[in-house]
């Protein structure tokens, strides 16, 4: 995610490696998420993710603001659950913060925009058992400096790093102490999102 | 319709029809209403776009209220009104209250020619403490 590969990533296969990363791990993080939320995490995410590729050529063609944009309200629209506005406004408050050719520091500025955007609609902060959980330290990775691949490795330790949290926000709260020994599923997705984004970079370095 | 809109947002298409029936009933046909509930896939849950088009169904110029039943509800609730934009995400409120007792009692004081303002206040009266 330097500079250099941030001007001009390969948006449409961005896309579609992102998409494909959820996709093919809904039966996973359904499992997780019938463990303490409602089970219905995979599903949606799924079904928002495969419309997001199927105009993935589309998002493709359009400056990566408005791609961003686009993919968001998608995701909005499509998702449904809770994690349809907090994965739309994620990646809607990124494309209208980000510049059309970021650099590194663009990008992070933006990023810890977009954070606070989705923690902000999701009533919530770190700690807490979410996605926001993986975000945080995937933003202060990025301004780090950190490489794509130690960035991806990162998210998947946060998000395994959620495990004995207690939720206190999302359906996992009303569980209480029962939601502690799972991994939260929308953390889960955010890292695969995050390490679908830093394979892809990586193969275009 | 110059009386206050009244939307019904539940995970449950049937929870949501069966509260606006309750409504109907209970208040009549002087408020304008609409509900939905439900994904896209027809199990539980609930729809931005759904969300925005029952706002548009139950449209007033005096505003509109919300009732919602669980987390994402209102939070695909929220998410609507701001797609929605100003100048009319100005006048749509979501209620913290129980879902059907709320509908009941913000569309009976809407049925009065209440304010959006009042119409919300007497559904937070039974919010849970």
């Amino acid at each position: 995610m330097d500079a250099a590969t941030m001007t001009r990533p390969d948006l449409k296969a961005l896309i579609t490696d992102v998409a494909d990363a959820i996709v093919s791990h809904a039966d996973e993080l359904t499992t997780l998420d019938q463990a303490i939320g409602d089970g219905d995490h995979g599903l949606n995410m799924k079904r928002g993710f495969e419309a997001v590729k199927a105009d993935s050529a589309a998002f493709a063609e359009k400056p990566l603001p408005e791609a961003l944009k686009a993919i968001g309200t998608k995701l909005v629209m499509t998702v449904g659950g809770a994690s349809g506005p907090l994965f739309g406004t994620l990646f809607m408050t990124l494309g209208k913060e980000i510049a059309a050719q970021p650099g590194r520091a663009d990008f992070t500025v933006a990023l810890a925009k977009a954070i606070d955007a989705v923690a902000a609609r999701g009533k919530s902060q770190p700690g807490q058992k979410t996605m926001l959980d993986v975000l945080y330290p995937v933003q202060a990775a990025v301004a780090a400096g950190k490489s794509p691949l130690e960035i991806a490795d990162l998210a998947d330790a946060a998000a395994e790093a959620t495990k004995p949290l207690k939720a206190i926000r999302g359906r996992a709260s009303f569980l209480g102490d029962r939601s502690i020994g799972h991994m939260d599923a929308g953390a889960r997705s955010t890292a695969l999102i995050v390490r679908a984004i830093a394979e892809t970079l990586e193969a275009d370095a | 319709m110059k009386n206050v809109g009244i939307v019904i947002v539940s995970h449950s298409s049937k929870v949501a029809e069966g509260t606006a029936d309750m409504v109907r009933q209970m208040v009549g046909e002087e408020v304008p209403l609409a509900w939905c509930g439900g994904n896209a896939d027809g199990g539980l849950g609930t729809q931005v776009g759904a969300i925005m088009e029952a706002i548009d169904r139950a449209w007033s110029e005096a505003g509109v209220a919300i009732l919602v039943d669980l987390g994402g509800a209102e939070t695909n609730s929220e998410m609507a009104v701001e797609m929605i934009g100003e100048p009319r995400s100005q006048k749509i409120v979501i209620c913290n209250a129980p879902i059907v007792e709320g509908a009941v009692m913000a569309a009976t004081e809407a049925s009065g020619g209440a304010s959006l303002k009042d119409v919300v206040a007497t559904a937070h009266e039974l919010a849970p403490a």
